[in-house]
């Protein structure tokens, strides 16, 4: 499928400071400029060190910012984030990565039962500064547990925070600012946009803020206005949304594109006043329906919404199947198809 | 039994222990002997509603916990380390707060007491040992360097975890001590159906670590070991293994019944001689201590139970506010809410 929509709003100038980057660029950037800032913050995985990475979203950063700095370590993910942990006591900010998403399935003891509680056993004397990049989602024809979209596993435990970008600017932000952050944030990466390119504003963010440079990191993102309907989505499937938002148009339905960016928490006052103007609302995500992060979103809209709201809200999602191997994969992925059939429920619900 | 030492590991300039740090050893244990004891009798009173016995491994966790220098080392806990927290100083009452379902972790500061938060989690806290290590060896690759001691037992030792602890440590030469207490059972399954090759020490060879199997039952044997292995660490030799043979002479917790896997007559046999009385007599037999030095230790002991007891009785439930305001450094915006709904219909407004 061809990305020919340009993911960025075009109010953003051409102006110094802005680059053309792809997301892998962005967020090796990010990383390199987190290591300058803070010399607390070491980053490790498996084949983060002389290799970069098997994304190269590490790459050269060893080289750069030394051994002791970028390293790898063996071959055992639960290894990889329980050291997280004693490193994080010790002071430290790590950034671990696990290599693909399934492999973060081994290392869930550590994440859940010790993560994600030891700020909370230690009573807050033991914070964990720990970002776990997680190359996420699929879309590549990869191997299997090389595809797995585990938002709704981690956005369920206490103590995690997760966040997802769309597109290279705010990969290369919402890293950074994760990097930043006292507590754990599972950061994931839609393996499938590494590639794309896109304006990164590369002048300094202030965190919290909404200057036009990093913009607000906290939240979600309107990432195309609309009035009619509203697509929410994350990762990938921001720019499919876009794509799906380009075509309604050419039919007269102005569509609003919600990328909302943070997954937990989830901006439940950006979900109510997009749906509060456009009444309607479809979410599309590349994970499985049943107990998927769909249902969340659908049930914070109808809190927020269900006065106004013309239809129930639709999920446009995985199926709760093993995901597929690489040929079977594009009847898997929410398409345009699936997405545009979603929207048109919604726009021709009755009520009664 | 005897100890094994392993060549590198062994701290060949240390000074033996003074008749003063033996009488204290004595004391540290009489006082753990008396508190765990004391802490099964609460349970039964219903001042607490559970606790995990020590009893037997005494020696095994004083003469451990008695080595590490609190201005740089780190431990990483079980929940069977009430000895250990003894003898390295801990708030005894903020320790026993766990048992008393205060805090899952404890109430004990664990950054100021240098004893990770009370972990459920067999096997756990040994990877965190291995990444704090390694942050040691980061922040001051040169000095001196502190060094992070981890327990765990026979049954935690089948963890995939202890496996990963165990390589990670080695290829990184991180200064940690792997401190295993075998005590022969892990809850109902007895150490032969639970550890292939009878020992966890040899399987320190296979990761290139020098290991020692130590008496567990004597303090003073457990001690210079685990020294040495704090010296083979400091000076950037890498992890060191410390299997200590002992025996969980009690139930795995109030809440066990071991009549159901083990007869008294075996319990006899296996436990071997109390490692209390073992070193009473020694300390008798050398002219260390004498009868009023041991009434002296079971007095103090008594008494400071009775503190602890009172302490943990006065011990309130925490402020519910708590549930929510430690999850995160920064809470969001939905637990806030949660906290606030919590507050006005659960009046405590």
């Amino acid at each position: 499928m061809s990305e020919t929509i340009t993911e960025m709003p075009p109010v953003i100038p051409a102006a110094a400071g802005i680059q053309q980057l792809s997301m892998q660029q962005a967020l090796n950037r990010a990383l390199d400029e987190v290591l300058a800032q803070n010399p607390k913050t070491v980053i490790f995985g498996e084949d983060c060190g002389r290799l970069g990475g098997v994304f190269r979203i590490t790459d050269g950063l060893q080289a750069k910012h030394g051994e002791d700095r970028v390293f790898d370590t063996p071959l055992a993910e639960s290894g990889i984030l329980g050291m997280s942990v004693g490193l994080a006591m010790a002071g430290f900010h790590p950034i671990p990565e696990v290599q693909f998403d399934g492999f973060a399935y081994p290392a869930i003891n550590q994440i859940v039962c010790q993560i994600a509680r030891m700020n909370y056993r230690s009573r807050g004397t033991l914070p964990m500064p720990i970002t776990l990049r997680v190359p996420s989602f699929g879309g590549i024809r990869a191997p299997e547990h090389h595809g797995e979209s585990l938002e709704a596993l981690f956005a369920h435990v206490p103590g995690l925070k997760v966040v997802s970008p769309s597109n290279p600017h705010d990969a290369y932000h919402l890293l950074k600012y994760a990097a930043t952050r006292p507590d754990p944030v599972i950061f994931m990466e839609p393996k499938s946009r590494y590639w794309q390119k896109g304006p990164v504003d590369l002048t300094p963010a202030a965190a919290d803020t909404t200057a036009p440079d990093g913009g607000n990191l906290t939240g979600a993102r309107v990432a195309r206005e609309g009035r009619h309907l509203t697509l929410v989505a994350w990762g990938a499937m921001v720019s499919r949304c876009l794509q799906v938002a380009e075509l309604a148009a050419e039919d007269g339905i102005d569509i609003e594109v919600l990328d909302l960016r943070w997954l937990k928490p989830i901006d439940a006052e950006a979900l109510a006043r997009s749906v509060a103007k456009t009444r309607r609302a479809v979410v599309v995500h590349e994970a499985p329906l049943t107990s998927g992060l769909g249902a969340e979103v659908a049930q914070l809209i109808t809190q927020g919404c269900f006065d106004t709201l013309k239809a129930p809200v639709e999920r446009v999602t995985g199926f709760d199947v093993p995901y597929p191997s690489g040929d079977l994969e594009d009847e898997y992925i929410p398409n345009i198809d699936r997405i545009l059939f979603g929207i048109q429920r919604v726009l021709e619900y009755r009520r009664g | 039994m005897t100890t094994k030492p392993a060549l590198a590991a062994v701290d060949d300039d240390a000074a033996p222990l003074s008749n003063q740090q033996l009488r204290e050893l004595y004391t540290l244990m009489a006082a753990v002997r008396h508190l765990d004891t004391s802490a099964v009798a609460w349970q039964r009173q219903g001042i607490i509603p559970g606790y995990a016995p020590e009893l037997g491994q005494e020696a095994a966790q004083v003469g451990s916990g008695y080595a590490v220098d609190r201005s740089r080392d780190f431990v990483f806990p079980t929940y069977r380390e009430m000895g250990v927290a003894r003898a390295m100083g801990l708030d005894m009452v903020g320790y026993m707060s766990t048992h008393k379902a205060t805090w899952h972790g404890g109430m004990y500061n664990p950054v100021e007491s240098r004893f990770a938060p009370i972990q459920a989690v067999v096997a756990g806290s040994v990877l965190h040992a291995v990444g704090w290590a390694h942050g040691q060896t980061l922040a001051a690759p040169d000095e001196g360097t502190g060094v992070a001691m981890t327990y765990f037992g026979d049954g935690a030792s089948s963890q995939g975890d202890v496996h990963e602890a165990m390589n990670f440590a080695a290829v990184m030469k991180a200064p940690v001590v792997f401190f295993i207490q075998n005590n022969g059972w892990a809850i109902s399954v007895p150490t032969e159906r639970q550890v292939a090759g009878g020992s966890v020490a040899a399987r320190a060879a296979g990761y290139g670590i020098p290991a020692l199997q130590v008496d567990g039952n004597d303090v003073v044997a457990v001690y210079e070991a685990t020294r040495s292995a704090f010296a083979h660490c400091r000076n950037g030799n890498g992890p060191v293994v410390i299997e200590a043979m002992t025996y969980r002479r009690g139930p795995h917790s109030t809440a066990d019944d071991p009549g159901r896997y083990r007869t008294l007559e075996e319990e006899r046999l296996d436990a071997g001689e109390d490692p209390l009385e073992r070193f009473k007599q020694r300390l008798l037999a050398d002219g260390v201590a004498d009868e009023a030095f041991f009434a002296d230790a079971q007095r103090k002991a008594e008494e400071e139970a009775e503190v602890i007891r009172m302490g943990i009785q006065d011990l309130g439930p925490r402020p519910g506010a708590e549930m929510f305001n430690l999850v995160f450094q920064e809470p969001t915006p939905a637990l806030q809410s949660q906290a606030t709904a919590w507050r006005e219909e659960s009046e405590h407004v």
